[in-house]
């Protein structure tokens, strides 16, 4: 085998154990949690600043575009290596470096998983707010470039809200800290700019973020609906009524009785649609919120509304709302979990049509999502053993993706564009908007190598490194 | 809104400035005098208090979208007077920014024309999105450098119940009572005194309220408008030895003193960020020449 001069530079910058090329590990790095798949020429676990550095320096003088992951639990194929990418994984960077509790901020190394901060802090009273159902398992930095959201976000506000500051490795290797502790740093809002550039405008190597107080009472309640149409006219009235929950969820009629199958947390079987509704705070803004979302969801056909009565019945029906992808999986092997958002008013008209969309492509859909935030995510479930049952899965998310987009809506709440949605940008920017986004890239990544060929179609403007094959899976 | 105007204006060649009330015109330096001021539309397209969002023009006197928006009981988070666009171009925050948030959340979408005449429109009309690169948090504080904004879709949120503003007993310490209090609006402190603006259901302030000695003041104390300081939150402690007036912004950072700061140097690296991204987005430098981002530090 020739010597891979690349490969050669890279074992003796960061190591030689920590740079793989075995064919087991270039499979595994060649995809995350979307269905697609890439190719990685090389994976790179990184643990330090400088060897990121030391990785994207390399790649570059190889001619090679990079790929910083995570934990790949991204769902749009951001993190998928093309090209024969070098694979830059994050997931080692684990430590939480500082956390000031009186000013409430917390240094973390990218690696740090989402959840793992907020059990950090919890002794402290404090938390992280931002909370993907996959908090488990996803990282801080990955968090940032996706600029992720989670149930709490309604309340809360989503990733970028939550981030101080970002040190990046750009991508001609130098390093510099993005925004600051200091509410105002001077220049452009460049940390504003960084998250969610899904990879494409550097590696984060270190994260600060705001933490927030936890709230010293918390009531969830279960409101049960006969029609889904009562539970979405009473998310509207409920924000109308000028009351923001911390949490307020949707769940449909399959999706509940899959989830209660599963959890036994008491979710009503014969419910079209279930609402959990979370409000925190002060006792008697909590107590008066209680009592609001109580009114309101009865003078809208709610048939019951459960208040957990204890933090266990609590706990139960928020593993029902989390767990609910792993509930699916009594059904039916494989799921596409899909993410748009449409004005809260819409959600009806939006969810009434997607279930004409499965039915016409002879699908089962099931739907959980932030509907406070207006934020759909529909969930087709198949056994992709079924032959052509593909081509009917991707048909159908397209399809839902434009309904949501002609109600007024958008294309990702929360999962980010990657490959996944690429080529549906010109649905919502015109060629114009997209040379504005591809401008912002240009400024950070002149050479287009870090994470080339996602988020803007091809033609946006001057190219990506490389030629950009479509990888496998990918239906845009 | 129709931003024809805006677009006009633009295809003039020559230096231009967006304007809104010129209230905070000396922000980043003095734009060069030959520059034309162009104005962009102003009035309210719709309110929507069910979907906590509203649309208007950029031109719109800020006190008069609140009073709209009180209407509906509801508020955004920009610092009153002066224009929306004034507010979002300049990106400073009012008082209450430890509990209301810092103005560059507040915007959902923005139409702007930018310096070659485009239109183009950044973000979207919702309040949750990621569909493609966050150019809107770009636009917030760029001074009219990158683009003149046009029509804005920003966040709302409802008023609260009650809303106050208390002083502390003499002696107080402003972090430890910031931390005892359920997130505070503001905590403002001058070395001496310290104020705190509570907001939420009238029981849960009356019972901080007594819980830690509170006043109520008609108002918060006058500010300082000598110079803005932005420091970690941490180092506000130090003020104390400050040889003048100042009134600091407890658990943010922003420091109102009677003469300007001496902001510390930037990052070359970060400065050679900003440059390339005012390179990408205005090549002939003919948007608000003589406004820097970069500097900072009067009032």
């Amino acid at each position: 085998m020739a010597t891979d001069l690349l490969v050669e530079e890279l074992r003796a910058a960061i190591g030689s154990q920590r740079v793989r090329t075995g064919a087991a590990e270039l499979s595994l790095y060649r995809r995350d949690a979307s269905n697609m798949s890439g190719s990685a020429h090389v994976v790179c676990l990184v643990s330090s600043t400088a060897d990121v550095v030391a990785c994207v320096q390399a790649a570059v003088r190889h001619g090679r575009p990079f790929t910083a992951r995570g934990s790949g639990t991204g769902l749009a194929g951001g993190a998928v290596p093309l090209d024969d990418a070098v694979v830059i994984v994050t997931a080692r960077m684990d430590r939480v470096l500082s956390v000031d509790a009186e000013q409430r901020i917390a240094w973390v190394e990218p690696g740090v998983l989402n959840l793992d901060l907020s059990r950090h802090t919890r002794p402290l009273g404090l938390h992280y707010a931002p909370d993907p159902s996959s908090q488990q398992s996803c990282s801080i930095g990955g968090n940032v470039a996706t600029n992720a959201g989670g149930p709490h976000c309604l309340a809360e506000g989503v990733t970028s809200m939550h981030v101080l500051a970002v040190e990046v490795v750009l991508p001609d290797g130098a390093v510099a800290v993005l925004g600051g502790e200091d509410p105002e740093p001077a220049g452009y809002d460049l940390r504003g700019a960084f998250v969610g550039g899904e990879g494409m405008l550097g590696v984060a190597t270190r994260i600060a973020v705001r933490l927030v107080q936890n709230p010293p009472t918390v009531t969830t309640m279960l409101l049960d609906f006969g029609e889904v149409r009562d539970g979405a006219a009473t998310v509207s009235a409920v924000i109308a009524d000028g009351l923001v929950p911390a949490a307020l969820e949707m769940m449909d009629a399959p999706i509940t009785r899959a989830v209660e199958s599963y959890v036994h947390a008491g979710f009503p079987l014969d419910a079209a649609a279930v609402l959990i509704v979370e409000v925190d705070g002060q006792p008697a803004a909590v107590a008066d919120g209680v009592e609001r979302v109580r009114r309101i969801g009865l003078a809208h056909g709610a048939r019951s509304v459960r208040v957990a009565a204890t933090e266990a019945e609590r706990a139960a029906i928020w593993k029902g709302r989390k767990t609910a992808f792993g509930a699916i999986a009594r059904i039916k092997p494989n799921y596409y979990l899909h993410d748009t958002v449409v004005p809260r008013a819409r959600l009806v008209e939006v969810l009434e049509q997607v279930y004409e969309i499965a039915g016409r492509y002879e699908l089962i859909v099931m739907n959980v999502f932030h509907a406070g935030d207006g934020n759909l995510h529909p969930l087709l479930v198949f056994d992709k053993r079924e032959p052509g049952i593909m081509d009917r899965v991707h048909a159908a998310g397209d399809e839902i993706v434009r309904v949501s987009v002609a109600a007024g809506g958008v294309l990702s709440g929360e999962h980010g564009i990657g490959l996944e949605k690429r080529d549906l940008m010109p649905l919502l920017f015109s060629p114009a908007d997209l040379d504005a986004q591809a401008r912002l890239r240009a400024a950070f990544d002149p050479h287009g190598v870090a994470n080339p060929h996602k988020v803007l179609p091809e033609g946006s403007r001057c190219g990506d490194l490389h030629a950009g094959t479509l990888p496998e899976g990918a239906w845009i | 809104m129709d931003l024809s105007s805006v677009v006009e204006a633009l295809a003039e060649p020559g230096p231009v400035a967006p304007a809104g009330c010129t209230s905070r015109w000396s922000v980043g330096g003095a734009v060069e005098p030959e520059a034309r001021l162009v104005r962009a539309p102003a009035g309210i397209v719709r309110i929507q208090p069910e979907e906590m969002v509203v649309h208007c023009g950029a031109g719109t006197p800020v006190d008069e979208l609140a009073a709209a928006l009180a209407e509906v009981g509801q508020r955004v988070a920009l610092p009153a007077g002066g224009t929306v666009g004034g507010a979002l171009a300049v990106g400073r925050s009012g008082v209450c920014r430890l509990g209301h948030g810092p103005v560059r959340d507040t915007l959902l979408q923005a139409r702007v024309v930018l310096a070659d005449g485009t239109e183009v429109r950044a973000g979207g009309p919702t309040v949750k999105n990621v569909s493609g690169f966050d150019l809107c948090r770009l636009l917030v504080g760029s001074l009219g450098t990158l683009a003149v904004l046009g029509d804005v879709i920003l966040r709302s949120r409802p008023l609260p119940a009650r809303h106050g503003w208390f002083r502390a007993p003499a002696g107080a310490d402003p972090d430890a009572l910031r931390v005892a209090l359920f997130r505070p609006s503001a905590v403002l402190w001058d070395g001496t005194t310290t104020w705190v603006c509570l907001e939420g259901h009238p029981d849960d302030v009356e019972r901080e309220v007594r819980a830690h000695g509170l006043e109520e003041i008609a108002g918060p104390p006058s500010l300082p408008t000598g110079g803005r300081a932005s420091v970690p939150p941490a180092a506000v402690a130090g003020f104390s030895a400050y040889d003048g007036r100042f009134v600091a912004e407890g658990g943010v950072g922003i420091v109102h003193l009677d003469r300007p700061w001496v902001a510390p140097l930037v990052d070359p690296v970060v400065r050679e960020l900003n440059r390339r991204v005012k390179q990408q987005f205005d090549p002939t430098g003919r948007l608000s020449p003589g406004r820097d981002p970069l500097v900072r530090g009067a009032s």
